[in-house]
């Protein structure tokens, strides 16, 4: 396929289950046109993490409304772009083949869980909707199977908790029922926007093992989409860093940590705060993300950037490879990781 | 839940008690001839006078008369008018027909309310929207007697197509259909705006895009869980609109000519006859507060994260 | 609208389910319109917002229009309204007279534009009344609580559970049959039983906001410190209930005007010598199917008028409310 080159993003595992290709998304708002999503691409494989990594206004949430199909329309406009799931193309596809892959292709887990259960049906009902639904199963079987669901993201006494409604649990237990919702029609792909961000850090912990858990053992493709480079270093196998609507880099974890491609990661890993930096003051990234209805020309993250020169200002940097299976939107991509 | 229900009742006894003072008060006890005008055009004789005085037990102090008007409500004696007529069978004669306009009325305004709104709602802004925001807005400012009246010249003078009274009783429910269409049609604007709102604000909500995320059909989505959600502060309106309705049927009862209690408690005013007044009065008090109980507690089961403990 | 407690009832709820929510939530900023950190650009930002509004701009005109009516009715007509002549009775509309003339051969329009004062009158000194009584109560209510809380809502439940077509029916007959009764005194009486059985709900608006103002953070801040109680409630909690009441004053000004008609309407309200619509429109009951343009003019002035004051109201509401813009 043509778009092996264009990504490039080097050893693909196993052919890709999710593809996302040069995606543009447009918000348009009584102040102007927001450009939100400016050429995204990303791609998945089965058994496969890939954590999207960037500061919120990045676009990292938009892209994963856009794979699920669940972008508010209006204000967002699609200008541009395909999502494949298997080769396919979702964007052109009718209603009915979308409405087949939600859920039972691609299924998504929210910050949020809270809200994002209704607040007026029971767990167990929202579990078993889909199965009942979509699965044409009875109203005993679907019962059954959210019993083992919730069993299986380890909530106890799944039995009785199945009849309870979703202000009635903890926060914690409340995403574990999220995840076990969206496992009930066996997804390929989960996309986890920012699952544990609501959550105590104790709890933190928790869900994220359990989701590594469950990926492994159904050899999920899982797309976790963060602000949180803790998390992102335990579970990830590849990082996709999000800059102003644009993905600024993009490689295996370990390389990213270790040398980052592009000045934007390398501030991001910055100011991480260190057990080895005791007394120090904790770097940040001075500034503020620009605003989407104003991008800067050249290089968007220039204003923000120690290394800047006269042609970032200028001149949008195309993508650089400058080692196999990696990407950086910078213009000194290479020097960053001779010099690291 | 056992226990809000006691003590809520509870609470209404105090509400109760003062509501039908005060209209027992009203009517009893201020200054002015109560038998002015009972005997024609002559002044009543005195004989008549202190009969009726000892049959009323006007002489007692307000207080003593208000307990024994109580005490014998509580047995379900509502008295006699001056005519001597038992004020709870007038009663039980004209509710039914009140009962039955309350019921069209808050049909009409549920069914094209709901429809109206929900469909405003989930179109969002546009034509639709403006037509039904200026409908509505029309009907609210629309006195009931105006809208009564245009009905009743329009549709039944000019056209033909109703009656433009319903003196029967008990009332065909088809008569009633342009009488409850006035009597609803103030709550139904509202009913359309509250829908609307509901629905505009629970069209974005997070549970309706997992309900997607879930690829579900849009049928389900729109009509399990944003109708669901959305219902509720329409459903609590229409309870607590029902005795509403009933308390302000006076003005349809009067304009159709239904001999429901608004008619009953208009006649008991112009003929001072305290006893129909306050009885119906207190019938109404008591169907409001106990509707207003009813739609707490549907609250409660309509949305599972209230609770009354 | 003939039942401003119908009114009533639906920002009732709004106001009810605001109460549920600070007092389940706690922290819940229910019904912000009245943003506690910047009061002032917030007012201006609504003010902004307003004079972009059709809406407002409509209702505004045709405000300021009833307005000159009631104040300078010379203006409209030289026609004397008290003038009948029974050889014009149920005459049409025509080059003379623009909207005919009535039962007794008065001029309707005439009639209609003196009307409009009566009416106004009416409304405006029923809606003061009403704030101030339903107001103060609330406010005292919402910041003391308990006990006191209690009882004042209790009497307020007392007076709401009144239906109010009725509980003024009641209340007129019973104060206006007393002997000779006077224009002032009847329209003092129309007044009295309006607010009588309105102030309950500007109270628990009135009640909420006070809660929800009493429940930040700042305010319990300025209690811990020693505020004295007018300050917190003249500092905090008023600034915070301006933005509903002025909402449901606006909207229940235009109920009143319409409830003062039902009411002449009934025979029970203002009634001749004063010129009101309500008092034009229960003149016309008798002869409508004969000659329905007596109904249809005071009426009309009766409907735009209260239709522009629901819209102002209605457009206050949606320029307060930051969840709208």
């Amino acid at each position: 396929m043509s778009t092996v080159d264009e990504t490039g993003a080097g050893p693909i595992p196993s052919a890709p289950l999710l593809e996302v290709d040069d995606l543009f998304v447009e918000f348009h708002t009584r102040d102007g046109v927001a450009r939100v999503l400016n050429g995204v691409s990303y791609r998945v494989a089965a058994g496969e993490t890939l954590a999207v990594l960037g500061e919120s206004g990045s676009g990292k949430s938009v892209t994963a409304q856009t794979v699920m199909g669940i972008l508010d329309t209006p204000p967002g406009v699609i200008t541009g772009g395909a999502v494949r799931f298997h080769g396919e193309d979702l964007l052109t596809a009718p209603d009915r083949r979308r409405r087949a892959v939600r859920g039972s292709g691609i299924a998504m887990i929210f910050q949020d869980a809270l809200s994002a259960l209704n607040p007026v049906f029971t767990v167990g009902f929202q579990i078993e909707e889909q199965l009942r639904v979509r699965r044409g199963m009875s109203r005993k079987d679907a019962r059954k199977r959210a019993v083992e669901l919730l069993e299986l993201v380890k909530i106890p006494n799944a039995r009785g908790r199945v009849r309870q409604y979703p202000h009635e649990f903890s926060g914690g237990m409340r995403q574990r029922a999220m995840i076990a919702m969206s496992l009930a029609l066996d997804p390929e792909l989960l996309i986890a926007d920012e699952p544990t961000t609501a959550l105590d850090v104790t709890v933190q912990a928790q869900i994220m093992d359990l989701l590594k858990e469950i990926q492994v053992e159904r050899h999920m493709g899982l797309i976790l989409i963060t602000h949180d480079l803790g998390v992102v270093a335990e579970v990830a196998d590849r990082i996709a860093v999000m800059y102003a609507g644009r993905i600024v880099e993009q490689a295996d974890a370990r390389s990213v940590y270790r040398r980052p491609g592009h000045p934007y990661t390398a501030a991001l890993l910055d100011s991480l705060p260190r057990l080895d930096q005791k007394g120090t003051e904790l770097n940040t990234i001075k500034g503020l993300p620009p605003s989407l209805l104003r991008i800067p020309d050249g290089c968007p993250f220039h204003p923000r950037c120690a290394r800047a020169q006269d042609v970032c200002r200028t001149e949008v940097p195309p993508q650089h490879r400058p080692e196999p299976g990696r990407l950086s939107a910078c213009h000194f991509a290479e020097e960053l990781i001779a010099d690291a | 839940m056992g226990r809000y229900v006691l003590r809520r009742l509870l609470q209404l006894v105090p509400v109760f008690i003062g509501t039908t003072f005060l209209i027992y008060w009203l009517v009893w006890s201020l200054p002015g001839d109560p038998f002015a005008g009972k005997c024609g055009d002559r002044p009543c004789p005195d004989a008549y006078i202190a009969v009726m005085r000892e049959r009323f037990h006007l002489d007692e102090p307000l207080v003593v008369q208000y307990g024994r008007y109580l005490w014998n409500l509580l047995q379900g004696d509502f008295g006699e008018t001056f005519r001597g007529l038992e004020v709870g069978e007038l009663i039980s004669n004209a509710y039914p027909n009140t009962i039955r306009l309350a019921v069209v009325a808050l049909l009409i305004e549920a069914v094209i309310g709901l429809a109206a709104g929900v469909l405003t709602g989930l179109r969002g802004r546009g034509f639709l929207d403006n037509l039904t925001l200026v409908s509505t807005l029309f009907l609210i400012s629309l006195p009931v007697f105006v809208t009564g009246f245009a009905l009743q010249i329009f549709f039944g003078f000019e056209l033909g197509w109703i009656k433009t009274t319903v003196a029967k009783s008990p009332a065909p429910w088809e008569q009633l259909i342009a009488p409850g269409f006035v009597l609803g049609s103030l709550s139904m604007a509202y009913v359309t705006r509250l829908t609307r709102t509901s629905i505009a604000e629970n069209k974005h909500a997070d549970f309706v895009r997992t309900a997607v995320a879930k690829g579900l059909p849009q049928r389900r989505v729109v009509g399990v869980h944003l109708l669901r959600n959305s219902a509720i502060p329409v459903v609590t309106f229409l309870g607590t609109d029902l005795g509403a309705l009933m308390g302000g049927a006076i003005v349809t009862e009067g304009i159709f000519d239904i001999k429901g209690i608004g008619n009953l408690v208009f006649d008991g005013i112009i003929g001072k006859d305290g006893l129909i007044v306050t009885g119906v009065v207190t019938l109404l008090v008591l169907v409001y507060l106990l509707s207003n109980l009813l739609v707490d507690l549907l609250y409660a089961v309509l949305d599972p994260r209230i609770r009354y403990d | 609208m003939t039942d401003p407690s119908t009114a009533a009832s639906a920002s009732s709820i709004e106001a009810h389910t605001h109460v549920l929510a600070a007092e389940h939530a706690g922290t819940e900023t229910a019904g912000a319109p009245g943003k506690p950190d910047k009061p002032r650009s917030l007012a201006s930002d609504a003010w902004d917002d307003l004079r972009r509004r059709p809406l407002f701009l409509i209702a505004g005109s045709l405000i300021a229009l009833v307005l000159l009516m009631a104040l300078f009715p010379f203006l409209f007509t030289q026609t004397d309204p008290g003038y009948a002549d029974l050889a014009r009775s149920r005459q049409g509309p025509s080059a003379q007279a623009w909207f005919g003339y009535d039962n007794q051969g008065y001029d309707i329009y005439a009639r209609t534009i003196h009307g409009a004062r009566a009416s106004i009158v009416v409304g405006i000194c029923a809606t003061t009344l009403t704030v101030l009584i339903g107001g103060t109560l609330g406010l005292l209510a919402g910041y003391y609580g308990g006990w006191l809380d209690g009882l004042m809502s209790r009497v307020a439940d007392v007076f709401f559970g009144l239906p109010f077509v009725l509980g003024a029916i009641i209340i007129l007959s019973s104060f206006g049959s007393t002997g000779t009764t006077s224009v002032a005194q009847i329209m003092f009486l129309v007044v009295m039983s309006i607010a009588v059985l309105s102030w309950p709900v500007c109270m628990r608006i009135m009640r909420s906001a006070a809660i929800t103002a009493k429940q930040q953070d700042y305010v319990k801040a300025a209690r811990a410190l020693g505020a004295s109680s007018s300050r917190i409630i003249l500092r905090h909690m008023l600034p915070n209930a301006v933005a509903p009441v002025l909402v449901y004053a606006t909207i229940a000004l235009g109920a009143f005007i319409g409830a003062e008609a039902t009411l002449s309407f009934l025979g029970l309200g203002l009634r001749a010598p004063v010129v009101s619509w309500g008092v034009m429109i229960a003149d016309s009951r008798d002869i409508i199917r004969v000659a329905p343009h007596t109904l249809l003019f005071p009426a009309a002035f009766l409907t735009a008028t209260v239709l522009a004051f629901v819209m102002l109201g209605d457009a206050v509401r949606e320029a307060l409310d930051p969840k709208t813009r």
